[in-house]
């Protein structure tokens, strides 16, 4: 018995020492800067800062525009997941590729690319302007921003979403049609409930990036746009006022700690949140 | 009837708003000038340039060798960690399991200047090193959650099994273990080198100031305008991933057929 906990000691060492010194020993960092000032007092200045007009707008602006495009990306994924489970299985793992394909172009230029199309110049304008059609000008604006997170995670609303429809099983559908059930039925009633894991999971995925990016807001925001993702990046390398970045950095820590407590109620036990 | 052509057009605009920004790039590529909306003629000359650009020759190099390094060092930790945590009674598990969906669940911004500040205190000089170090930092969690659950209760009663019949225990795990959970540390590895292939945030604030990898190369240029090599470099790049999906998919149904 002594032997094989040893050895479990053993595997688990390696990541237990990583854990330790590469995950919580950072996080206690930004706890310690957080609630302290230049001279290493204690104080609680940083983490009101957040609540100041200036971050506050910042962090509600994350909220709606993280929220917007979550619920955007769940209507839109969640068609496609269905489809999907659909397709036979020699045609569907393709096209799973096929939508998983352009994730392993680099993140970066996929939004710049999105920032080349939709320019006051840019090649959509170019466009309607040929066929002498008014010009669009969402560039600097919310619904850019929008447009880029729902670009940038649609994939990671599929995958969980997809997994978790496939789990279902068709006689399951299928009873329930025999029982009478319409299409309408079957849906709100059996398939939805039972894809809520996935549903949570894609949810997950989407959020907390969404609310926390900082590229999609710096390329498709042109600066005027300031999330607070974006705050925290130049309190850190901008302005180097280290103490106020993890003062932020903490609220909006434990703020994502509150809401993956609350949707861990809707996930199943295992510890899995990721899709496998 | 109608209901296959509405999911087919359904399919295929999500498809199209997918791909734009890709087909985007791929044209922009053969640009023979820099402007980003002015296509004045077809050329190859970014693609010829980008390997003598030093600046892109090497954040190349260093995005993949970070990419395959850390995702290898991950898989290992990861494996082994995953193995161990199975075998953990409830509350070490859950507090192994519990601090293992950190880096996952919190913002990357924060994982990034968590480990910058860890870095710069302890006096560890940002480079290369300490982008590898939080790349596995984040890739192991994602091993871990790939390997888990092929990792239930038949394994160990396997492993036992050989144990049982003679092999020592390295042999068992050698020869019963990992064959069986391969296909979790397969996928495991690509979780990985994807996150990192595509990471930018947690580079960006890791790097200190010689290194790049290629998002950090891009977001230095975008005020002053991208280098179009670096679109004949994401070309060349989708191209190949395009190539060994579709290799991938040829062998697959071969085998089935």
């Amino acid at each position: 018995m002594n032997k094989d906990k040893l050895k479990n000691a053993l595997l688990a060492g390696p990541y237990f020492v990583w854990m330790i010194g590469f995950i919580i020993i950072p996080l206690i960092f930004i706890l310690y800067y957080g609630l302290t000032n230049d001279e290493g007092i204690f104080t609680l200045d940083n983490i009101k800062s957040m609540f100041n007009p200036v971050h506050l707008k910042s962090f509600f602006m994350s909220l709606y525009l993280a929220f917007v495009s979550t619920l955007i990306c769940i209507i839109l994924a969640y068609p496609i997941a269905l489809i999907f489970r659909e397709t036979k299985t020699k045609k569907s793992s393709f096209i799973v590729y096929v939508f998983i394909l352009p994730m392993w172009m680099n993140g970066l230029l996929r939004i710049y690319a999105w920032l080349t199309l939709i320019e006051k110049k840019g090649v959509i304008n170019l466009i309607l302007t040929v066929l002498n059609l008014p010009n669009i000008s969402i560039v600097n604006t919310n619904v850019a921003i929008i447009l880029g997170m729902v670009y940038d995670f649609l994939p990671f609303m599929i995958l969980p979403l997809y997994n978790s429809l496939m789990k279902i099983n068709d006689d399951t559908i299928n009873g329930a049609r025999d029982l009478g059930a319409n299409s309408y039925y079957t849906f709100t009633r059996i398939i939805f409930p039972l894809s809520m894991p996935g549903v949570v999971s894609g949810i997950t995925m989407v959020f907390i990036p969404a609310l926390t990016t900082v590229v999609i807001s710096n390329i498709l925001g042109g600066g005027s746009i300031l999330l607070i993702g974006n705050v925290i990046e130049q309190e850190f390398l901008t302005t180097t006022n280290w103490h106020l970045g993890s003062g932020i950095s903490l609220v909006l820590v434990i703020f994502i700690f509150i809401v993956m407590g609350i949707t861990s109620k809707f996930t199943d036990k295992d510890e899995q949140v990721v899709m496998a | 009837m109608i209901k296959k052509i509405i999911k087919n057009l359904y399919l295929s605009l999500i498809l199209l708003f997918i791909y734009i920004p890709i087909v985007v790039m791929i044209v922009l590529s053969f640009n023979s000038s820099k402007s980003r909306v002015n296509f004045t003629g077809f050329s190859l000359r970014w693609y010829l340039q980008m390997f003598s650009d030093r600046d892109i020759v090497s954040a190349l190099q260093n995005t993949v060798l970070i990419a395959l390094l850390s995702s290898l060092i991950a898989v290992i930790i990861g494996t082994l960690a995953a193995i161990a945590i199975n075998r953990m009674t409830k509350i070490p598990r859950q507090l192994f399991m519990g601090v293992t969906n950190i880096p996952m669940l919190n913002a990357d911004v924060a994982t990034g200047i968590s480990l910058m500040l860890c870095f710069i205190t302890f006096g560890i000089s940002l480079s290369f090193g300490t982008i590898l170090i939080s790349h596995i930092t984040f890739n192991i969690p994602y091993v871990i959650l790939s390997v888990m659950p092929k990792l239930r209760g038949s394994s160990m009663l396997e492993y036992q099994a050989a144990r049982d019949l003679g092999a020592t225990s390295i042999q068992a795990f050698f020869k019963v273990v990992i064959p069986e959970i391969m296909p979790g540390i397969a996928s495991g590895f690509m979780l990985s080198v994807t996150m990192s292939l595509d990471d930018f945030i947690i580079t960006h604030f890791t790097r200190g100031a010689g290194v790049n990898t290629i998002s950090t190369l891009v977001y230095s240029q975008l005020r002053r305008g991208l280098n179009p090599s670096i679109y004949a470099l994401s070309t060349l790049i989708f191209l190949l991933v395009l190539i060994i999906l579709i290799i991938t998919n040829i062998v697959k149904n071969r085998k089935e057929a």
